[in-house]
């Protein structure tokens, strides 16, 4: 039987107030690629086919998808269709009436990103003054009833607030608190010598987590995205390719996920021109990679393709040069010295107390300096 | 979970028709659960009145059948483990 997807992530614009150099949006957000946004009606078109085919669970994510003004319009065509809505939000300048209003529309569940434990951190990595907007719109969102999700990227800069996160998320009353360490794509690839921890800082967060998750029960559920370069067997990405998942980006395109449309070996096609359907069932974004045919050694033989499908094919493209390879970060990758050399220049610099490189703040200006670059 | 435990589906989650899958879906936060006919039909039936007494004895007499207490608390108690079923008094 096809597979059915059951989740779209709706990207309503790459506009966003807050410049986190680990952003997952594509490198060139600025360019004219993104720049025609979908209208109110096409998304509602979207939403429509998208339910049609199987989606149940519908993420409204950006950039900051706050900035669109017909949000409540949006969230409420996708309630009225029996989806179940988050949203995905910096919850800059975010105000109660706002949320009130988008809860009156239907919405389900509301995600807040936050870059660190306390102002300072958080707003240097923001890049963007935007910890106190942060924190009213936490309880905000618990005062109107939402389950709320607290999220953190974590990175070398935050990983040693870990426990005072999540103690956070406790004190807020969150249902949930993300701590997902950065996958380097998009801004993190660029940024990601910067950004990448070291084995010790990893080692005492990941303790820190065992820990709290003792303590705190079914209270709050600490989900942890693990640090893939770290690790022996990839992940299972997307729970695999064109299976369950699509990304439509703020112009229409058509991803396998929020990273693919840097793979430039596939051909992405646009609602615009094609039917959700024929886009999941028919295009070459979304076949080229489906099943297991196309899976070379290691992969072709190994037992483990049916637990995580050969790994990321955006890895594969962004480190080996080349999306059709075993994920990079697996042990039994030919590849596998591409990974190692970058963990352990990382360890080097930080034995030698270098002080890392300053990152680049995801935003406009440096996205269309280094769409020219490339 | 005792007898006289009342099992209700959690604020967070929703129990709804598919009508691609055919299935009843459980919807919550960054996750679902498609449902087999029978987890579907002991979930209906949490409707934070009915006691687990009074849930098993509804399904055993619409059945016809005996020990299905077993199964109930199986499905509930996985659910409430996650959060998305609450047992009130």
């Amino acid at each position: 039987m096809d597979p059915k997807p059951l989740w779209l992530l709706a990207e309503l614009t790459y506009k966003c107030p807050l410049q986190c150099p680990y952003c997952s949006n594509p490198l060139d957000f600025a360019g004219g690629r993104f720049k025609q946004e979908l209208k109110t009606e096409e998304w509602c078109r979207v939403f429509r086919e998208a339910k049609a085919l199987g989606v149940l669970q519908l993420g409204l994510s950006g950039g900051e998808p706050t900035l669109r003004a017909d949000l409540e319009e949006l969230v409420r065509t996708a309630h009225g269709l029996g989806l179940y809505t988050s949203l995905i939000t910096s919850a800059y300048r975010l105000t109660k009436d706002r949320l009130t209003a988008l809860q009156q529309a239907g919405l389900d569940h509301v995600q807040i990103s936050i870059q660190g434990a306390d102002a300072e951190l958080s707003d240097e990595i923001a890049g963007t003054k935007s910890y106190r907007d942060k924190i009213a719109a936490y309880h905000y969102t618990r005062e109107l009833g939402f389950p709320l999700t607290v999220n953190v990227v974590l990175h070398r800069r935050n990983l040693h607030q870990v426990e005072a996160l999540i103690r956070l998320a406790e004190s807020l009353g969150a249902e949930r608190i993300e701590l997902a360490n950065t996958q380097f794509y998009g801004w993190a690839f660029h940024n990601r010598e910067t950004l990448m921890p070291t084995k010790a800082q990893l080692e005492a967060a990941w303790a820190v987590v065992q820990r709290e998750r003792q303590r705190l029960g079914s209270r709050l559920e600490i989900v942890w995205v693990l640090p893939d370069y770290h690790e022996q067997f990839p992940k299972p990405c997307m729970g695999g390719w064109g299976r369950s998942y699509m990304t439509v980006t703020p112009a229409g395109e058509v991803w396998p996920c929020h990273a693919a449309g840097r793979i430039t070996t596939l051909r992405f096609d646009n609602v615009r021109e094609r039917s959700l359907e024929w886009i999941w069932q028919e295009s070459d974004a979304f076949t080229r990679f489906r099943g297991d045919s196309w899976m070379p050694e290691p992969c072709r033989s190994c037992p483990r393709k049916e637990v995580d499908f050969g790994g990321c094919r955006c890895q594969a493209f962004l480190v080996a040069g080349d999306a059709g390879v075993t994920d990079p970060v697996c042990s039994l990758s030919p590849r596998r010295h591409l990974i190692d050399a970058t963990i352990a220049e990382v360890e080097r610099a930080a034995a030698a107390e270098v002080t890392p490189e300053e990152w680049t703040y995801r935003a406009a200006p440096a996205s269309r300096a280094l769409a020219t670059k490339e | 979970m005792g007898a006289a435990a009342v099992p209700r589906i959690a604020a967070k989650a929703r129990l709804q028709w598919d009508d691609v899958r055919k299935r009843h879906v459980l919807l919550y936060p960054e996750g679902l659960v498609i449902l087999n006919p029978t987890g579907a039909e002991i979930l209906g039936l949490c409707d934070g009145v009915r006691s687990l007494a009074a849930i098993v004895a509804t399904l055993e007499q619409r059945y016809g059948a005996t020990g299905l207490e077993p199964d109930v608390c199986t499905l509930l108690d996985g659910l409430a483990a996650k959060g998305l079923v609450l047992y009130g008094p």
